[in-house]
């Protein structure tokens, strides 16, 4: 016998719906019972197995952040990946899942904290994130918030109708195309830098808290240049997700 | 292979511990640095995983899953602080 704390326990989740967010990736409902709520930022690990008992365990952040049963993923298809591309090609209203979690206690937003925030994701970096803006909204925080967004085309952007609605009431948005703006966009095409950093995000001197999500790369880039930019590497906090 | 953050341990190593592990300080024998292990860098193959230093890149625990057990090493770790 193990004794196993509650979020080390296998649940089973059913896929209640799925919706095409880039032409490489969907967000995911899944109502998971016992499930009971996650808090911004945080993580689940999601198990699948094959016919023949293989296992694959893979951790994916959470969209959402409420006190229910359902939970939003929001993955990203890796070509030579094991499972995002069953989840986004093949997964379908019905499906079970195993999950665990909710999981991770450090790249959280909580509603409590006063303290302005910049929000700075790579690609489906934004989920985590999301979950914060979504909890920032919800909550009524007065907290300022502040994102800077960055996607390859404008086509790869996840959750592209709720952000621009944010945009206009809740936070700040800047939106960075690394390879094809949107047309007439002022900037041509080009990575996070160091003067974007300089002139679209919060200054370190006004000591926000700082969450960086995206792929491995992109993360260390902007964490590396943020210090360099006078913020304390305490302040910043980030997942990288691997990739490229 | 690329590396993610200790933030990905808060999974696999609640099948150990009962609190957050993700929260907890560990100190590095390399080099004495002392951070939140969501801060070490993770290296997975499979479902095994091997936790290095931010700072000196020393490895600081593995964990390996082989038929019916989990092997531990924590070689690297000369203190592990826990919030209450």
């Amino acid at each position: 016998m193990t004794a196993l704390a509650p979020t080390s326990v296998w649940k089973v989740g059913v896929v209640a719906s799925v919706h095409t967010e880039t032409p490489t990736g969907r967000s995911i409902m899944i109502d998971v019972p016992g499930w009971g709520g996650n808090l911004a930022g945080q993580h689940l690990d999601l198990r699948l197995t094959a016919p023949d008992g293989y296992q694959a365990v893979r951790s994916y952040s959470i969209a959402s952040a409420s006190s229910g049963d359902r939970v939003e993923l929001a993955v990203d298809r890796l070509p030579d990946g094991e499972v995002s591309p069953y989840l986004v090609d093949e997964l379908q209203p019905g499906d079970e899942i195993e999950l665990r979690g909710p999981l991770g206690g450090w790249f959280v937003w909580r509603p409590e904290l006063t303290e302005p925030v910049q929000l700075i994701g790579g690609g489906s970096g934004i989920v985590p994130l999301m979950a914060m803006v979504r909890a920032h909204a919800a909550s009524g925080s007065t907290a300022r918030f502040r994102l800077l967004y960055s996607v390859r085309t404008p086509e790869d952007v996840f959750f592209k109708d709720e952000l621009m609605a944010f945009a206009s009431s809740e936070i700040e948005i800047t939106w960075v195309y690394t390879r094809a703006t949107p047309a007439g966009w002022a900037t041509p095409a080009g990575r996070v830098s160091r003067d974007i950093l300089t002139s679209s995000t919060i200054p370190a001197n006004e000591n926000p808290a700082v969450f960086v999500c995206g792929p491995t790369g992109f993360v260390e880039t902007v964490a590396d240049l943020l210090v360099e930019l006078g913020h304390p590497a305490a302040s910043v906090k980030t997942e990288r997700f691997g990739g490229k | 292979m690329n590396h993610v953050d200790g933030n990905v341990l808060a999974g696999p190593l609640s099948e150990l511990f009962s609190v957050d592990m993700t929260l907890a300080t560990g100190r590095c024998v390399g080099c004495g640095d002392e951070s939140v292990l969501a801060r070490a860098m993770v290296y997975e193959s499979g479902t095994d995983l091997v936790v290095r230093c931010s700072h000196c890149d020393d490895v600081m625990m593995t964990l390996v899953h082989t038929p019916g057990d989990l092997r531990i090493e924590l070689r690297g770790i000369g203190m592990i602080k826990v919030p209450l």
